[in-house]
């Protein structure tokens, strides 16, 4: 490997038998540990819990499919009634977090409360709120973004490089 | 040279016993709530105990029942030689402000959630070393202050694995001298660190299990004792799971404590109805029942003589982070009422 | 029937975001989940796959975060027809930008006005 001509120090020896043995034995004694835990942990449960992902996310999605219908109602095209949506959304996810709710109804929905837009704001209120109290620039404000910060990182990482590829490839 | 104070290997055998004067616990709402809610001096209903923040909550909690095991035991806290305290939270804030206030020489522990006895065991030995008349081991933790610091803000919508624990909010202190009435400090071993390679830090139960087992392994060995010669044999935070697996381990190594074993993490709480999952957790979890229902049971004669093993998961988030697994260790300390 | 639709498309989505939590080791956090159906969205957006899902369930297939990846992706899309390689840097961010803009000014506020009860 040309990386360990680089690094002085002491040669890697290889391993006498004994060491060998002795790591076997603690990576075998590591895996039969983690079956005996394993036997013994409660699993989730998943089905309970895909079924209230479901109806919960479904409920959610549906509530802003309503108000969608009603903005496209008041005359506003597709896609600005779209977007008017989504500030509606994040306004509710946003209010249910400050009330203290939206954490009750995530130990329920789990997913279906985490994945629409509703549990995007839900992870921007819950650490700017929890961080106040270490002021308003290093609290709020840099806290604000511990979970949505990664989300855009790499939601705009992907759009621009679908944007080269598109550019360079059509 | 032999140390005259010890048996076996790694077991300390007190030649004054210290006597345990007084306990004192102060709890949240929630423990005050649990199946072992009147056994509390002091219940809190409101988590934030009239602080702005949760962390001059927890270590108001530390300061009241450092005074408070003060005033049980009517002193001052001028007469108290040493406070030994520490809490979860980073460079353990929560002691250190507490001593800030209470004025009494300090020695800052970290043992995570095996604190408590970490304290006892080494009060203990101050006091049987002749080197104090009063010594208090305290600790405390907050369910809200841990939260934010090992997982995520309180707020967020999420869902708990079942193997996760609830971290118990509260205070507990203990006042040791070397006369008195009170149950008596007998033996203490110390724990070793283990690491069986578990990563996930919502599984601290099957973390620390086998460390407890160790600990109380060694103590058998170095005592010629077994579970029969204990009423109680009582880890601190292990919880449902981890109680689990510790007895089976145990039965590997034929020691048979089906009757007489249990965990302050398991008795805290009523999972069910109070949707704490695999059962309670941190520095106060051992200290409060200790404090409260254990010593209650030893002056009430109820226990002859207990085994309390303090459990502790020695995690950070940055170990976490960075795709280490989660040592465990376990303090076993012997009171006999 | 629009609402029907949505409820079924949206549960849906959550639904297969639940069984990875689930079935995945515990190092599948929230966050990651948050992170994958964005750029998943995004990525079946632009191999043309998310817009039926958006003609069948509306809201149900927006208002998920994928549905986020999906608009940052069109937005990228027709800003590159439209300005070249500039619209490539500039696309998804701009179509971004009403959800983006709406959860720091209600985060913010909501984080002023509440305090966490823990």
């Amino acid at each position: 490997m040309a990386g360990s001509t680089k690094q002085p120090g002491p040669p890697k020896k290889p391993l006498t038998l004994a060491e060998q043995v002795m790591q076997q034995k603690q990576t075998y004694d590591q895996q039969a540990y983690q079956r005996l835990a394993d036997s013994v942990k409660p699993r989730p449960r998943v089905i309970v819990n895909a079924l209230n992902a479901f109806w919960i996310g479904g409920v959610i999605a549906a509530l802003a499919q309503v108000i969608t219908l009603i903005f496209a109602s008041a005359g506003l095209n597709p896609r600005d009634a779209a977007a008017a949506t989504v500030i509606v959304m994040v306004f509710l996810g946003a209010l249910l977090t400050g009330l203290g709710i939206y954490d009750e109804i995530g130990k329920v929905a789990g997913a279906g409360s985490i994945i629409p837009i509703t549990g995007f704001a839900n992870s921007i209120v819950a650490p700017a709120m929890e961080y106040k109290r270490e002021g308003f620039v290093f609290g709020v404000a840099s806290r604000m973004f511990t979970i949505a910060g990664p989300v855009l990182v790499y939601g705009f990482i992907v759009s621009v490089l679908i944007g080269l590829i598109a550019y360079f490839f059509s | 040279m032999s140390a005259p104070k010890r048996v076996g290997q790694h077991t300390l055998q007190f030649a004054n016993p210290p006597v345990i004067v007084a306990t004192a616990s102060v709890v949240g709402p929630k423990e005050g709530e649990g199946p072992l809610g009147d056994t509390f001096d002091m219940v809190v209903d409101d988590s934030y105990f009239g602080e702005e923040t949760w962390e001059k909550a927890e270590r108001k909690m530390l300061e009241e029942a450092v005074k408070m095991v003060i005033a049980k035991a009517q002193l001052k806290p001028q007469d108290i030689d040493f406070l030994l305290a520490g809490d979860l939270l980073n460079q353990t804030i929560s002691a250190n402000y507490a001593a800030r206030t209470l004025g009494i020489p300090f020695l800052g522990l970290y043992g995570a959630c095996s604190t408590m006895y970490e304290g006892m065991a080494l009060a203990a030995m101050l006091i049987d070393g002749g080197f104090a008349h009063h010594v208090v081991a305290a600790c405390s933790s907050h369910y809200d202050t841990a939260e934010r610091q090992y997982r995520f803000p309180t707020e967020q919508g999420i869902q708990r694995p079942p193997t996760a624990q609830w971290t118990v909010t509260g205070a507990g202190a203990v006042l040791m001298a070397p006369v008195g009435n009170g149950p008596r400090v007998t033996h203490a071993t110390i724990g070793r660190v283990l690491d069986v390679g578990i990563k996930d830090p919502n599984d601290m139960g099957s973390a620390m299990a086998p460390a407890a087992v160790d600990t109380i392994v060694r103590h058998f060995q170095d005592t010629g004792r077994g579970p029969i010669d204990y009423d109680l044999i009582i880890t601190g935070d292990l919880g449902r799971v981890g109680l689990e697996i510790a007895t089976k381990l145990l039965g590997e190594k034929k020691y048979d404590v089906s009757k007489n074993y249990s965990d302050c993490g398991v008795l805290i709480y009523d999972h069910e109805r109070q949707d704490t999952h695999a059962g309670g957790s941190g520095c106060a979890c051992s200290a409060v029942v200790f404090a409260g229902h254990l010593m209650g049971k030893l002056n009430e004669g109820r226990y002859k003589r207990i085994l309390g093993v303090g459990t502790g998961a020695l995690l950070s988030t940055t170990a976490t982070q960075q795709g280490e697994s989660i040592p465990g260790i376990g303090h076993g300390v012997v009171i006999e009422g | 029937m629009s609402i029907v639709m949505a409820f079924i498309i949206g549960g849906l989505i959550c639904l297969v975001g639940q069984l990875i939590m689930d079935l995945t080791p515990y190092k599948v956090t929230p966050a990651h989940i948050l992170v994958g159906f964005v750029t998943g969205g995004a990525i079946l957006s632009a191999l043309g796959l998310y817009e039926p899902l958006v003609k069948i369930g509306g809201a149900g297939a927006t208002i998920p975060i994928s549905g986020f990846g999906h608009n940052l992706a069109q937005g990228t899309l027709e800003a590159v027809r439209a300005r070249g390689l500039i619209g490539a840097f500039s696309g998804g961010i701009e179509a971004g930008a009403v959800g983006i803009a709406a959860a720091v000014i209600f985060g913010y506020i909501m984080a002023i006005i509440f305090n966490p009860r823990g």
